[in-house]
């Protein structure tokens, strides 16, 4: 048990309030695989967003982070138990979520200024006011040089900080990035995830933020979500209470930070080792 | 031994960074001149050859014709014009079913490989028909049509268009089926429609494999076209080359194989011009300056 002087403190996981912004209740799911046998992805999985908090997600690699993700965009379906965003039952692809994804889902036929005016756009924003508003995330994100370039014409970072303009600019009440910066090398990634936190801090949607990086989690979150190996459910929650606004390039030498990492990896330690065994095992 | 001041030294090495790159320029330019003057020697090697061949009786001029008969075939068309009309008449009769025939087809083409790409389960479907479709050999539809549709111009744009379709259709349906899964996530959750996905993702990220469909299959509508006219027809190449092989006329034969040669470059380069114009997102290819 941690002493309540610590500030990573353990929480226990409790039934969702009904105002949260995230409300995923005792779900399982499973899938169909192409040979016609089920497959349980994730099982008995309760997770809660409060609204405007971050919410950090780790666990061994295929334990079910990006299915726990696409279970809130709605691009999948519980098998059982039930998904709830802003109090309402997740039904459609809502026009409250933003999505940044780990790989490059840029268009690469469009420039930087008209990937960032899509979202816009295919909602009806007249294309003047489009436009405009783009030009204004493009600056957010520095790329105001860039406008007219094309992604191939830009460095990794650079086409992520157009993926984020690009997520930003429908200003989501929810956000959802799956390993978003994990191809970044390293300084790229404590920019961005500056350059993250200073956006949402503008915004104060609620995130959930998934990825294997536990030092990454720790430092972005309010809220650490431990998984288990797959079939994923939820192992433990952590709340991370280190003051804000944070810097990056200087929290991971913050001794609490460092104790609040350790505490939390001796948790994660067991699952990772266990999915890499079974990985081995299954050939992955 | 004097001493070199650094801005000196800077001042140096820039001077012969600029000579250097003159230098290969220059280089450049050479290599390029020589591959010309081959290509051009390599052509006038053939063409003398062939001609001395002829005048020798080597080669039987009266079966593999010969470079200056093949011209003088030529000429006399422009000249005088071919026994069906004129010859520009011929060349627009060609190219005009040619053409009907490849807008029809490769529209077909995309739109069906785009339906069946996006539908899953019309694909699974219809794939045992196209497959089937595919294999029959497309010139004995060329006797069909020209049994249904007659002598007329119907019948060569009917036997294009299956030339177009079906190379249009396989490349379409491939491209949309590559179309990448995070990349039709993202328009999704940024608020596209499924009409706004096929518009703004799928057709784009399919582009370049249909583009590369319509550079081969104008080939396939121009030899749809030219067979159909060699089949029956009253007017256009194919029949000028079929007129000319009844009269033993090798001239006339070599003649229009280099007018629809010429033709079918000049739309290839049109073609080019057009892709490089509408893919100019893509990266340039690293072997940009080899030709
Ligand atoms: N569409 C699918 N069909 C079948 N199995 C899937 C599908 N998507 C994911 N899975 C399986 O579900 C498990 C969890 O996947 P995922 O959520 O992508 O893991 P993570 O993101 O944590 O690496 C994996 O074992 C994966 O193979
Ligand atoms: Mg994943």
């Amino acid at each position: 048990m941690q002493s309540q002087t610590m500030a990573a403190e353990k929480l226990s996981p409790a039934a969702p309030p009904a105002d949260a912004a995230i409300a995923i209740d005792d779900v399982t799911l499973r899938f169909v695989t192409p040979d016609g046998h089920m497959m349980t992805a994730i099982r008995d999985f309760t997770m809660t967003v409060a609204r405007g908090e971050f919410a950090c997600v780790v666990g061994p690699t295929g334990c079910g982070k990006s299915t726990t993700l696409n279970l809130v965009t709605g691009l999948l379906r519980p098998t059982t138990g039930n998904v709830r965003v802003m109090g309402n039952p997740v039904t459609d692809i809502s026009r409250d979520i933003g999505f940044v994804f780990q790989a490059d889902a840029l268009f690469p036929w469009r420039s930087v200024i008209d990937n960032v005016a899509a979202g816009p756009l295919f909602r009806g924003t007249p294309k003047q006011e489009a436009y405009d508003k783009a030009r204004d995330w493009i600056g957010r994100v520095g790329l105001s040089r860039f406008e007219k370039h094309y992604p191939h014409q830009l460095s990794g970072g650079m086409r992520k900080r157009v993926a984020l303009a690009q997520t930003f600019i429908n200003q989501p009440k929810i956000l959802l990035m799956d390993e978003p910066f994990s191809a970044l090398d390293m300084q790229t990634r404590t920019a961005m995830q500056d350059e993250l936190l200073g956006l949402w801090s503008g915004l104060k949607s609620s995130v959930v933020f998934v990825t294997h990086d536990l030092e990454e989690a720790v430092a972005l979150a309010d809220k650490v979500y431990v998984l288990t190996a797959g079939p994923g459910t939820v192992k433990s929650v952590y709340r991370i209470d280190l003051p804000r606004p944070r810097v990056m390039a200087d929290i991971r030498y913050d001794p609490k930070f460092i104790e609040i990492a350790k505490v939390i990896w001796n948790d994660l330690r067991e699952e990772v080792q266990l999915g890499q065994s079974r990985g081995l095992q299954t050939g992955h | 031994m004097t001493a070199i001041s650094p801005t000196e030294q800077a001042a140096s090495r820039a001077t012969s960074i600029v000579a250097a790159e003159a230098q290969a320029r220059a280089r450049l330019r050479k290599r390029h001149a020589l591959v010309i003057a081959l290509r051009l020697a390599i052509l006038i090697a053939f063409l003398s050859l062939w001609e001395l061949g002829a005048d020798y009786n080597i080669i039987d001029p009266f079966f593999f014709s010969s470079p200056s008969g093949i011209w003088e075939q030529i000429w006399s068309w422009v000249t005088e014009g071919t026994s069906q009309g004129p010859l520009w008449q011929q060349i627009y009769v060609t190219l005009e079913e040619t053409f009907l025939g490849f807008a029809i087809g490769a529209v077909g083409g995309i739109v069906a490989g785009i339906i069946l790409g996006r539908n899953k389960l019309l694909a699974d479907v219809f794939s045992i028909y196209i497959k089937i479709a595919n294999s029959v050999p497309r010139v004995v539809l060329g006797s069909v049509f020209i049994i249904a549709l007659g002598l007329g111009m119907a019948s060569k744009v009917a036997l294009a268009v299956v030339m177009v379709f079906f190379v249009v259709f396989a490349n379409a349906f491939q491209g949309v089926r590559e179309a990448d899964r995070a990349m039709i996530a993202n328009a999704q959750i940024l608020g596209a429609s499924p009409m706004q996905i096929t518009t703004s993702v799928i057709i784009p990220s399919a582009m370049s494999w249909i583009l590369a469909s319509l550079h081969v299959s104008f080939g396939f509508a121009l030899v749809g076209a030219v067979v159909g006219e060699f089949l029956g027809a009253k007017q256009g190449m194919g029949l000028l080359i079929s007129t000319a092989q009844g009269a033993f006329n090798a001239n006339g034969v070599f003649a229009a194989m280099i007018i629809l040669a010429v033709m079918a470059l000049v739309v290839e380069f049109l073609i080019t011009r057009f892709e490089n114009y509408v893919v100019k997102w893509r990266p340039a290819p690293f072997n940009e300056q080899g030709t």
